[in-house]
């Protein structure tokens, strides 16, 4: 492994544990929020499925599940956050591969970030 | 039973199954959905939906770690990752497609998969013949020896590695787990990548898999925020406390024990979904 291939894998490391961290602290605020308002409620029934509402499905919904105050809302972007982390992370080799001009590894890494991108956003 | 003390034992569960996944090495996440079906009457969907997220988490957290001990390779990880999201596209959309019970059968077998695989004895070949594909594509690295030395190795059997990947990438979005068995099977059997790669790799390849999954699973409403929140947390918590523990001397009682535990979880799976319980 090349330095450069390590000092990359090293920003990587450094990228995805403050994000992990960041949506971690996010899920735990709307959690404890969450928590205080239904705790006392009787457990949620999770035994047949029903499609989550759009509002908990989208960082649009999320967000303006946040403007209406939904705790749920704010669990839903940290989680929002934590997917992203790995999708930064194959945005971060890009960089990476044009920087050390691996133009086989520049294409290889962006059909990745092609597939990720298609799956969040345009796959119905 | 409230919602608090529910959250609060979804915690502590999730907690353990995370600190039992890192310290047996056969991750976490694998667990998650059996526990949540089996044990919480969690409907199937719920609990890939909160499986896939924990594993976007453990991954991503251990990943700081794995760096600093130098093995992955991501090249390697990038080139199979084309074959993992892929797959990992396919088996999201199967999960919407195949009834219940089917899930259910396949993740029971997988279950019982992992088990046998981490019980296995290894054989490690570390081979840096020349493989014309794998020399083209770079796929190849040193191994660092703790002498200070390093072991030079060339992937092998390319196509083979990358058609077993799409089938990890199928399982992954199918379960909602990183399928971490099935990646180290292509890498160091079909490859004959050295196994350190393989684990190491593996682990970087299971959130950017995991992630091209999500975008289907939000969707189709399997994220249920209130039920991840203690589930994603407590197995990050334990996966985070189990990989800075060093008990290496008890690690093989702890495995065999891990196993025997999926053993009857993957059992009771295919059990329960084909009497149709």
């Amino acid at each position: 492994m090349s330095w450069t291939d390590k000092r990359i894998e090293t920003w990587v490391g450094v990228m995805l544990r403050t994000g992990v961290m960041l949506a971690a602290a996010i899920v735990l605020t709307g959690g404890v929020l969450y928590l205080a308002q239904h705790g006392g409620q009787p457990r949620t029934d999770y035994r047949v499925f029903h499609p989550e509402p759009w509002r908990f499905a989208s960082l649009k919904g999320a967000v303006t599940g946040i403007a209406t105050g939904d705790p749920r809302s704010i669990i839903m972007f940290g989680l929002l956050v934590l997917i992203a982390t790995p999708v930064a992370r194959v945005g971060m080799c890009i960089a990476g591969f044009l920087f050390e001009r691996d133009r086989m590894y520049v294409a290889v890494s962006s059909i990745v970030l092609a597939v990720l991108l298609y799956s969040l956003f345009l796959h119905k | 039973m409230n919602e608090l003390w529910f959250s609060l034992i979804l915690f502590v569960s999730s907690l353990a199954a995370g600190l039992l996944g890192a310290l047996s090495g056969l991750g976490g996440g694998v667990v998650i959905v059996p526990v949540l079906t089996i044990l919480f009457h969690v409907d199937i969907h719920y609990a890939i939906g909160a499986s896939l997220v924990s594993v976007i988490a453990t991954s991503s957290g251990a990943a700081a770690a794995y760096v600093r001990e130098g093995f992955s390779n991501i090249r390697i990880g990038m080139f199979l990752e084309i074959a993992t999201t892929l797959g990992a596209l396919v088996g999201a959309w199967l999960t919407t497609k195949v009834p219940t019970q089917a899930i259910g059968i396949v993740f029971g077998v997988v279950l019982l998969y992992s088990a046998y695989a981490s019980l296995k004895a290894k054989h490690e070949v570390i081979t840096d013949k020349a493989d014309a594909l794998a020399l083209r594509l770079k796929l190849k690295g040193t191994l660092p020896l703790g002498d200070g030395s390093v072991q030079p190795y060339v992937g092998q059997r390319v196509p083979a590695g990358f058609g077993l990947m799409s089938m990890a990438g199928v399982l992954s979005g199918l379960l909602g787990i990183g399928s971490g068995a099935v990646k180290v099977i292509a890498m160091d059997q079909a490859m004959l990548l050295p196994f350190k790669v393989s684990t190491t790799t593996s682990n970087f390849m299971i959130g950017v898999t995991a992630a091209a999954s999500a975008g289907l699973y939000l969707r189709s409403g399997y994220l249920a925020p209130a039920l991840v929140m203690p589930v994603m947390l407590g197995v990050l918590a334990g996966s985070l406390i189990g990989s800075g523990l060093l008990v290496r001397a008890r690690v093989r009682t702890l495995k065999i024990v891990f196993s025997l535990l999926i053993i009857a979880m993957g059992v009771e799976m295919i059990v329960s979904n084909t009497i149709g319980r």
